[in-house]
């Protein structure tokens, strides 16, 4: 491109026209799907003139409800990504035996597969856990917004730019090559001296820090912001997992920003933490990684409990059974959690005292989480169960999760892991774990919740094609890994010798076809919804007969959630007032404070996405400019004292006459 | 009416509003009916700010504590290079940590100003706890530098990559809340002490005092046990 190889290094850094990989077909036809794509969605946007009402009611809100569902849409545009990366996997694997190399080659097997993971977990799990308790956690408490509305619009636009980041790796360079953890030495500057573990690096960075925020935004919301009289022990079961899971956020994130600091300066810097030589440890960096890790997959698991329990009571017609020992089974886990992580490499060799101890607090974790079944369970019994979609979600969790409890249980016995570990048979238990416990638990949220979002409830027919081919997809695509890790074969293997193990691979790929016709029906679901609307409509906020405050409100929402702060009695806060002849009042409404939209979240975002690209190109002086950018927007952003308005009384007044006069319709 | 401030936090310094001040008993209509609503808006939650600036200190805190925990295990791993004993100068970290720590008597005079609000003075007492603060950066950077000179790098052993992690953490957060503390006196001289700016010095105070505390640990266990 240039003449000079000095002024190119210079203005581009590692950036060259080579990074573009025109040589892959698989990528550009990617590639050219995303462009047309996503200039299909810009031309709607502009056709439908989209783009005033987007940027000014969802960008630049700092409305919990909003940033909730921003947070699931990208969560479910991840989806499709990861579940891509999954397909390919399974195809690959299906059919690379003997003299048959597949399609993928190693090194482009390798990105995949750390894709897949990085992007299932931080880009999808956590999004979706992070937009259903935004969305849900203040209408819950009978709060208006959260603590700090400006950082959740703030930290949904990091975890954008993270992702965005990730998503920037497919089309420029290449991912990281590591697995999903990017343990040195492998990600060290020797072993992966490209641009994917820094892709890799900064993509999390970004992301974490707009995880730990809004992590630190939950708990101030839930510890200060309840209605008068919800005591603890009051609070809704969704409401005390999210409070937890957001403990752990604040507990864990920070090791995984130092930890992954500490492999920026290795690769940036040429430090020797985690090297071979001088003095460099890489154990330290896989017990690191571990102690934000393994709080991580509570992270994930502690608020689909909390769906759960709130769908169990809510579809069984019956308070739900045990409240208190829920409430301590999850606060245990909570603590549990942290004594756990050297479980995930018993390997090590540190000794069997050690492996002992880690080994029987890992076993203990299921005593809890057991009480935890147990109480769905008795609330089930003897309730009038109706089995709507949320409730199949609900029961496909209890008997797909229990199985992926025990067979951890069985990777928590150190001798055993010896033989399981890195094998297949541990894929398929977390997996087991994570789609049939956080996947089932968000989905049957998003069905449960999305009436109050929307106002109008989802198609069940679809719902329930959604339902029924994931939980058969889920054991067609993982059963079969069990008993190929039971023979130990590996994890992480792009091509097979032994024609035997063909067969259970093939299995693997149809459950992930099948897997495939859930997302599709789910998307079905969606659109068919939104077609059918008016049939499915929901007039009196209270589609399901529920027990919580969400359900005392309007469905959607107004933008003050709700005209007078509730006073809470029992635990089933709505409920109580349902039973006890609430009136819902027609007058004496005032004026609200509520906090002003802003678009310097979103700013920030879009400074952060140059950065991180600057910095993993080496792209200095754009690094720079970038990283003096993001210090003048938030410096000037604290000039700002203007951050409130008041809904006028009339305007209140004006709403809720208008949710009178559509209640007054149906009767 | 009483303006429900719910989501604006703590703008009452210290204030021990908080959700806590009302319970359902609050709320009784005549003859112990229940009242479900708060019609009155009595209701306005407050000081969530303390307890969010809190809760980032803590996880700022365990940033610190996985690197002290990264220099308690590699901090032996001299790769036949220098020693502590052969690098630090405790004279020098004494100067320095003293500097510290009268930076955070000054800044908490600068707080007993503020809560006689007296502006001046307190603009006084900041800024001479920014200078204490700029005197402990120059120290560092001086002992850095000095370091570096004698060949002892961060890339020289696994040891000193700990040791100027550890320490440069700690020195760009001294760092950054010096540039904070600049910004805070313009936004007083700006507009006053108003609720707003006395909950942000407030934060900074948090803010300072913790990484003070933070250098005690570093100069115990990396400077003193390990010229001991």
């Amino acid at each position: 491109m240039f003449s000079n190889p000095d002024l190119q290094k210079l203005l581009f850094g590692r950036l060259t026209l080579d990074a573009v990989p025109l040589h892959e077909p698989i990528l550009l036809i990617t590639f050219a799907m995303v462009g047309l794509g996503g200039l299909a969605v810009l031309g709607g946007l502009t056709y439908f003139r989209l783009w005033g009402p987007l940027w000014r009611d969802w960008f630049t809100s700092v409305d919990h409800k909003k940033i909730g569902i921003m947070y699931i849409v990208l969560a479910l545009v991840m989806l499709l990504r990861g579940f891509a990366d999954a397909l390919m996997m399974r195809a690959q694997q299906a059919m690379a035996f003997g003299p048959n190399e597949g399609y993928l080659p190693p090194h482009h097997y390798d990105q995949i597969f750390t894709a897949h993971g990085v992007i299932m977990i931080f880009f999808v799990a956590m999004p979706l856990v992070t937009g259903l308790m935004n969305f849900v956690v203040p209408l819950q408490i009978g709060a208006r917004d959260v603590a700090f509305p400006f950082l959740n619009n703030f930290s949904f636009w990091m975890t954008v730019a993270g992702a965005v980041t990730v998503m920037a790796s497919l089309f420029v360079g290449e991912f990281a090559r590591t697995g999903w953890l990017a343990y040195p030495p492998l990600s060290g500057p020797a072993m992966s001296p490209g641009v994917g573990v820094d892709y890799y690096i900064w993509a999390l960075q970004i992301a974490g820090i707009g995880t730990l925020l809004s992590g630190i935004n939950l708990i101030a919301t839930i510890v200060k912001m309840r209605a008068p009289g919800m005591g603890m022990m009051r609070m809704p079961i969704f409401t005390w997992t999210a409070l937890c899971t957001n403990i752990l956020i604040v507990a864990a994130f920070p090791i995984l920003t130092a930890v992954l600091a500490m492999l920026s300066l290795d690769r940036y810097v040429g430090t020797h933490f985690f090297s071979n030589d001088l003095g460099g440890n890489p154990m330290m960096y896989v017990n690191l990684i571990w102690i934000w890790g393994h709080p991580e997959v509570y992270i994930l698991i502690l608020p689909a409990f909390g769906v759960f329990s709130e769908i169990t009571a809510t579809f069984s017609r019956k308070r739900l059974f045990g409240y208190a020992s829920m409430v301590y089974a999850t606060v245990v886990i909570t603590i549990l959690s942290y004594l756990v992580w050297l479980h995930h490499f018993f390997t090590m060799g540190s000794g069997a005292s050690v492996n002992s101890f880690f080994g029987i607090t890992t076993m203990i974790i299921s005593i809890p989480t057991g009480a935890k079944i147990f109480n769905w369970l008795f609330t089930m019994y003897k309730g009038r169960i109706d089995f709507d979609v949320p409730m199949l979600w609900t029961i496909g969790f209890m008997v797909t999760f229990t199985v992926g409890g025990m067979t951890g249980v069985l990777l928590a016995v150190p001798p055993a892991d010896f033989v399981l570990h890195n094998s297949l048979f541990l894929i398929a238990h977390f997996h087991n774990v994570i789609i049939g416990g956080v996947l089932f638990g968000m989905l049957a949220g998003i069905t449960y919740w999305f009436p109050k979002a929307f106002g109008y409830k989802l198609d069940a027919f679809w719902g329930k094609m959604s339902f029924w081919f994931w939980l058969t997809g889920f054991w067609f695509a993982f059963m079969p890994l069990y008993v190929l890790g039971l023979m130990g074969v590996t994890r992480r293997v792009q091509h097979f010798d032994d024609p035997s193990l063909q067969i259970w691979f093939v299995i693997a790929a149809f459950g992930a076809f099948l897997i495939l016709l859930g997302i599709a029906s789910f998307i079905v679901t969606l659109v068919v919804s939104f077609l059918k609307r008016e049939e499915l409509r929901d007039l009196t906020g209270d589609p399901w007969n529920g027990r919580t405050l969400e359900w005392a409100t309007s469905s959607p929402p107004p933008d003050y959630n709700f005209a007078f702060t509730p006073v809470v009695h029992d635990h089933d806060a709505w409920w109580d007032m349902k039973k006890r002849g609430y009136v819902r009042p027609l007058s004496g409404f005032q004026k609200i404070h509520m906090p002003r939209g802003t678009a310097t979240g979103l700013i920030l975002g879009v400074i952060s996405i140059v950065f991180s690209f600057a910095m993993i190109w080496y792209i200095w002086w754009l690094a720079a400019l970038t990283f003096v950018a993001l210090t003048v927007v938030t410096i000037g952003h604290t000039f700002n004292y203007a951050r409130d308005f008041y809904i006028p009384a009339d305007e209140v007044v004006r709403t809720e006459n208008a949710r009178t006069a559509l209640l007054a319709e149906r009767v | 009416m009483r303006a429900r401030r719910f989501w604006r936090n703590g703008s009452r310094i210290m204030a021990a509003h908080s959700t806590a001040a009302f319970t359902a008993d609050d709320f009784k209509g005549p003859g112990d009916t229940p009242v479900f609503l708060d019609a009155d808006g009595k209701h306005h939650p407050e000081g969530g700010t303390m307890l969010g600036f809190w809760l980032y200190l803590m996880s700022d805190c365990l940033i610190f504590a996985a690197l002290f925990a990264v220099y308690a295990v590699l901090g032996r791993n001299y790769a036949a290079g220098p020693s502590p004993k052969d690098l630090f100068d405790l004279k020098l970290v004494a100067l320095n940590t003293s500097m510290l720590l009268f930076s955070s008597i000054t800044y908490g005079f600068a707080m007993l100003e503020m809560e006689k609000e007296k502006r001046g003075r307190m603009q006084l007492w900041l800024a001479v706890t920014g200078l204490f603060g700029l005197c402990f950066i120059g120290l560092e950077l001086y002992e850095f530098q000095h370091l570096i000179h004698e060949g002892a790098t961060p890339q020289r052993s696994a040891f000193l990559s700990a040791f100027f992690t550890l320490v440069g953490t700690h020195g760009l957060h001294v760092s950054l809340g010096i540039v904070w503390l600049v910004i805070l006196m313009v936004q007083v001289q700006l507009r006053g002490l108003g609720d707003e700016n006395k909950r942000r010095l407030m934060c900074l105070s948090m803010f300072w005092h913790f990484l003070d505390v933070v250098w005690i640990g570093v100069f115990t266990f990396v400077y003193l046990m390990g010229v001991l």
